[in-house]
């Protein structure tokens, strides 16, 4: 009969109008900003460069500036300038640390590949989407500065990657420190058997030059 | 309006007691002039607040159809949605094209709402409370209504614009089309009522059938095949969803309208709400009862305010129906017209003339009289509907 | 073109079309929709030539999306070009994913294990939910319902890109499949919700349809309207729900094997006169199918490694050769044609895009009709501009 689809359709917009006042299935806004919705771990925007301890956020950056990050950049939006000098990186090994690291966000869409490919667990991806400028170029050009936030952070947006990434983190450090102190104890252990007099007098201290 | 009767409660008389209060300061030969005045003032208070709210209501049913909230920003729960539609509307660049005829395309929204306003006049509000009582409304209404498509065209017209003439005598069949059905679903009604005056053709449907259903006209056979036929009619009268073709989003340009903006543009809107409420005035009027209630024990509940209530029903239908339905195209839109309302409404009345001829039939032919009544309209409408949706059917699909 | 010109196929039965301009008949319309197009499809422009009210002449017009997509291929590196992928159908990132991370393996000669294979499916068919709800509701935008059909649409497509989101950390831009399997491991968590999902879906497609599958009016807009022949689909090398609405039972997904979908129960609908509710409706049939599959696959997922083991993560070396790897996407058939002269980027990467292909009937399927319908017409076809331009 002509009008029965009509007439159909017309209850399955009357049974949302109805049920949208009883229960969220049929009212989905989520009225921002006062409600926010709960954000996913795996959620991506931006990345950041983590830092060991807050104080001291440039020194203790992860980064050891290998650049692989800038090569694997699909719209090339990070730019690297090594230090010249070297620092002690977690493990105790000394390492180059970037003296410049810009990331332009207006380039950068988040695809999330320099995380992938850094080895060293140093960049991450933040969450932020509300970090709008009036400025381009300087506003949205971040920089090793504002760029660092620290792990405790990072535990906060992704617990479980964070909790990963210690983990391992803290693996390779007892693994460093056992061969470290093998390496002592193999050393200790040279030092205390007999010695033959070369070795000796090469171990003597030797006698300090005239005074000039 | 005329003077309340002593036995009407006192909310019935209120608005009475008020306007007298007013009227009686004044001296005699004033009196007149000043009800009119009245009258006017408040049918444009009254009507245009109620189209500044059936926007926002509009807006909201959608919403929530929709699984959203509707406008909620501006104010509490959006109330002042309206007033911010206005002054945006107000503060618009009127712009106005140099090669068009400029004394038309300025009066085309003003005749458009003037014409929509004027067949305010005749509709009942309540038991005391028609502002002009004329001996012939319903023809007084519908003629004011149909001057109003005469608007549409000036419109486009006026606007000397290729697409827009197109469009607007589109609009114009459109209309033009929809008149004969919505005029042959209100003869019925002035056969059984007797009269052409509105006020009368709701004292005719006073009392209640087997003490329980209202003799309201809907709840006859032939009043609601017409009362069907006259709300799918004003739905394209009104140029509503699913008749809302000349103003459609989808086409080239924005129909008849195209070279209005600002407060013209909203002139032109406020006219479609002012016409909507009242063919939805009209609906009440002629097939719903007017401003009796349906129960005897809710009369407390005064004339106007019953009204009020079935003349918001009949709009939340309206906004209800376009939140659901598609567009139709001009042609489906004007075959629609020509071969299956008419012919009903043709038939209607027929049905109808039967029915009055048969109003003495009692006991066990009261059945006989309602099979053959509904026989005589049901017919047609399977046979009609069969043949205009020929090629057109739901479809089974085979898989590879 | 002119009107002696004027392509033979407008011979075809159901196009009446007097494209004559003289004293007698008068002038033609020309009007050019677009490129802000209110029906929206994106930047998209149609030179429309006009009788009246009836198409007599259309060119679609498009370019205004062109990104250059094909030659930053050949300076990416080929990880470096998936991020790029998800931007071609950006509706339908993961299979776009999945096609090009198909072709690259062809490349490599890069085996894939069976979890990342099940995942794989279980992203395809979510993404043929998403793009096909797309559809429906936009459809009827298009028709004139305003609004409703394409808020209820969007409403069941959010709780498939959360799904997303929180898998791959992005709702459209996924960037998730990798050459040897796919990005993260789903947790159970994520498998459980997508279940839900499964089954909740049949019955929002219950209550869509309800709404619009007997509706008369959407019947009578939609029947009848543009159609077409399967022999000029085939030979027009159109793919997809817009073929097999013609009649041809050409689905990539039983012709190639490819995957594994081999080992799931699922049924191929096809249409019978091609027109636009052909082509809706198999859209939506399509759906009760990608349901099934889902269910199936979400059952049956095997644990195990969601990458290859040895598959190398970044500056990926293929030997020279050349390797075309398509897949049935929601849209048709995407595929993704890659020489390699064993650098690091492509010598060539070449699209195969869907959605431009079966746009070239565009005008032969609206010959004939009236305006109103072009629109549904283009509707129906089912294009993303970011493919159509790349």
């Amino acid at each position: 009969m002509l009008g029965i689809g009509l007439l159909q359709g017309l209850a399955v917009t009357a049974r949302n109008f109805l049920g949208s006042f009883h229960g969220r299935s049929r009212y989905v806004t989520t009225e921002y900003p006062e409600e926010r919705t709960q954000l996913p771990e795996a959620y991506r925007n931006f990345p950041f460069l983590v830092t060991e301890s807050p104080e001291d956020p440039m020194g203790t950056l992860r980064c050891v500036a290998c650049q692989i990050c800038e090569k694997e950049c699909p719209p090339q939006c990070i730019y690297i300038v090594k230090s010249r000098d070297k620092k002690p990186d977690a493990t105790g090994k000394m390492q180059l640390y970037p003296a410049v690291f810009d990331i332009d966000t207006a380039v950068c869409m988040s695809c999330q590949i320099c995380v992938e490919v850094c080895p060293f667990d140093a960049i991450k991806m933040d969450q932020v989407f509300e970090i709008a400028a009036t400025d381009r170029f300087s506003g949205l050009l971040l920089n090793r500065n504002t760029l660092a936030k620290p792990n405790s952070y990072f535990h906060s947006l992704h617990p479980t990657d964070a909790a990963e990434v210690d983990g391992r983190l803290a693996a390779a450090r007892k693994a460093a420190e056992e061969k470290a102190r093998a390496a002592a104890a193999a050393k200790a252990a040279a030092a205390a058997k007999p010695q033959t007099p070369a070795a000796q007098s090469a171990q003597a201290p030797k006698p300090s030059p005239p005074a000039a | 309006m005329s003077a309340a009767a002593h036995t009407d409660s006192f909310l019935e008389r209120a608005p009475l007691l008020a306007r007298d209060f007013i009227t009686g300061r004044l001296p005699e030969p004033a009196r007149w002039t000043a009800n009119t005045l009245i009258t006017i003032a408040l049918l444009l208070a009254a009507f245009g607040l109620l189209f500044a709210f059936l926007t926002l209501a509009e807006r909201k049913i959608l919403g929530r159809v929709q699984n959203r909230p509707g406008p909620n920003r501006t104010g509490w729960f959006g109330l002042l949605q309206p007033f911010a539609d206005g002054v945006k509307m107000l503060t618009k660049e009127d712009l106005v094209p140099r090669a068009s005829d400029q004394v038309l395309h300025y009066l085309a929204p003003v005749a458009l709402l003037s014409l929509s306003i004027i067949t305010f006049a005749v509709i009942p509000y309540g038991r005391h409370m028609v502002p002009v009582d004329l001996d012939a409304g319903v023809l007084y209404f519908f003629a004011a209504g149909s001057a109003t498509e005469l608007s549409i065209f000036m419109a486009g017209w006026a606007s000397h614009n290729k697409y827009a003439l197109l469009a607007a005598m589109r609009a114009l069949a459109q209309l033009i089309s929809y008149e004969l059905p919505l005029l042959l679903s209100v003869v019925p009604v002035v056969l059984a009522a007797g009269t052409l005056s509105t006020s009368g053709i709701v004292d005719a449907q006073h009392g209640w059938a087997w003490g329980v259903v209202p003799r309201w006209n809907v709840f006859t056979p032939w009043g609601a095949a017409g009362f069907a036929i006259f709300f799918v009619s004003s739905l394209a009268e009104s140029n509503r969803s699913p008749f809302d073709l000349p103003e459609a989003e989808s086409e080239l340009i924005a129909g008849h309208l195209t070279e209005y903006s600002g407060f013209k543009y909203a002139l032109f809107f406020m006219a479609e709400y002012f016409g909507m409420c009242a063919l939805s005035g009209m609906g009440v009027t002629l097939f719903l009862g007017g401003w009796r209630s349906p129960l005897a024990a809710l009369e407390f509940i005064p004339s106007y305010g019953w009204f009020t209530l079935k003349l918001l029903a009949l709009l939340g239908c309206f906004i209800w129906i376009r939140a659901t339905l598609p567009r139709l195209r001009i042609d489906q839109l004007t075959r629609l017209a020509w071969k299956f309302l008419v012919p009903l409404a043709l038939v209607n009345l027929g049905m109808a003339a039967f029915w009055a001829l048969s109003a003495g039939w009692a006991g066990p032919l009261q059945l006989a009289r309602w099979a053959v009544a509904l026989a005589i309209v049901a017919v047609p409408f399977l046979l009609l509907g069969r043949r205009l949706s020929r090629g057109v059917a739901p479809r089974t699909y085979r898989y590879a | 073109m002119t009107d002696d010109a004027l392509s033979p196929l407008m011979a075809q039965p159901g196009a009446h079309v007097r494209a004559v301009s003289d004293a007698l008949h008068g002038d033609l319309l020309e009007i050019s929709m677009g490129p802000h197009h209110p029906s929206t499809h994106g930047v998209f422009r149609m030179t429309v030539t006009l009788d009246g009210e009836t198409v007599v002449r259309l060119k679609p017009v498009f370019g205004y999306l062109h990104r250059n997509h094909e030659k930053l291929g050949e300076s990416n590196s080929y990880l470096g070009s998936m991020p790029y992928t998800d931007r071609l159908d950006y509706l339908s990132s993961m299979t776009n994913n999945w096609a090009y991370a198909l072709a690259v393996e062809k490349l490599l000669g890069q085996p894939v294990p069976e979890r990342a294979e099940y995942v794989r499916i279980i992203l395809a068919e979510l993404t043929r939910l998403l793009n096909h709800t797309c559809l429906a509701g936009f459809l009827l935008q298009d028709g004139g319902a305003s609004g409703t059909p394409l808020m209820y649409a969007f409403r069941e497509r959010e709780k498939i890109l959360d799904l997303f989101e929180s898998l791959s950390g992005s709702r459209m831009m996924c960037n998730y499949q990798r050459f040897g399997g796919c990005r993260t491991d789903p947790t159970p968590a994520w498998l459980g919700a997508a279940r839900v999902l499964a089954d909740g879906y049949g019955r929002f497609l219950e209550e869509y349809e309800q709404l619009l599958t007997g509706n008369e009016i959407l019947m009578a807009r939609t029947q009848g309207v543009g159609p077409l022949s399967a022999a000029l689909a085939v030979s027009a090398g159109v793919s997809g729900p817009m073929l097999r609405a013609c009649g041809v039972g050409y689905d990539i997904r039983k012709v190639d094997a490819y995957g594994l979908y081999p080992r799931f129960d699922f049924r191929v609908p096809i249409g019978a006169d091609g027109d636009t509710y052909d082509r809706y409706m198999v859209r939506i049939l399509e759906m009760r199918e990608s349901i099934k599959i889902l269910q199936q696959a979400l059952r049956d997922i095997p644990a195990g490694p969601i990458l290859d083991p040895k598959a190398k993560q970044r500056g990926h070396r293929p030997k020279p050769g050349e390797a075309y790897g398509r897949i049935e996407g929601p849209k048709g058939e995407i595929g993704f044609f890659l020489v390699s002269d064993g650098g690091a980027s492509p010598y060539r990467y070449r699209v195969r895009p869907p959605s431009l292909i079966n746009l070239t009937i565009l005008e032969d399927m609206c010959l004939g009709q009236t305006i109103a319908d072009a629109v549904v017409i283009l509707g129906s076809v089912d294009i993303v501009l970011g493919e159509v331009d790349r």
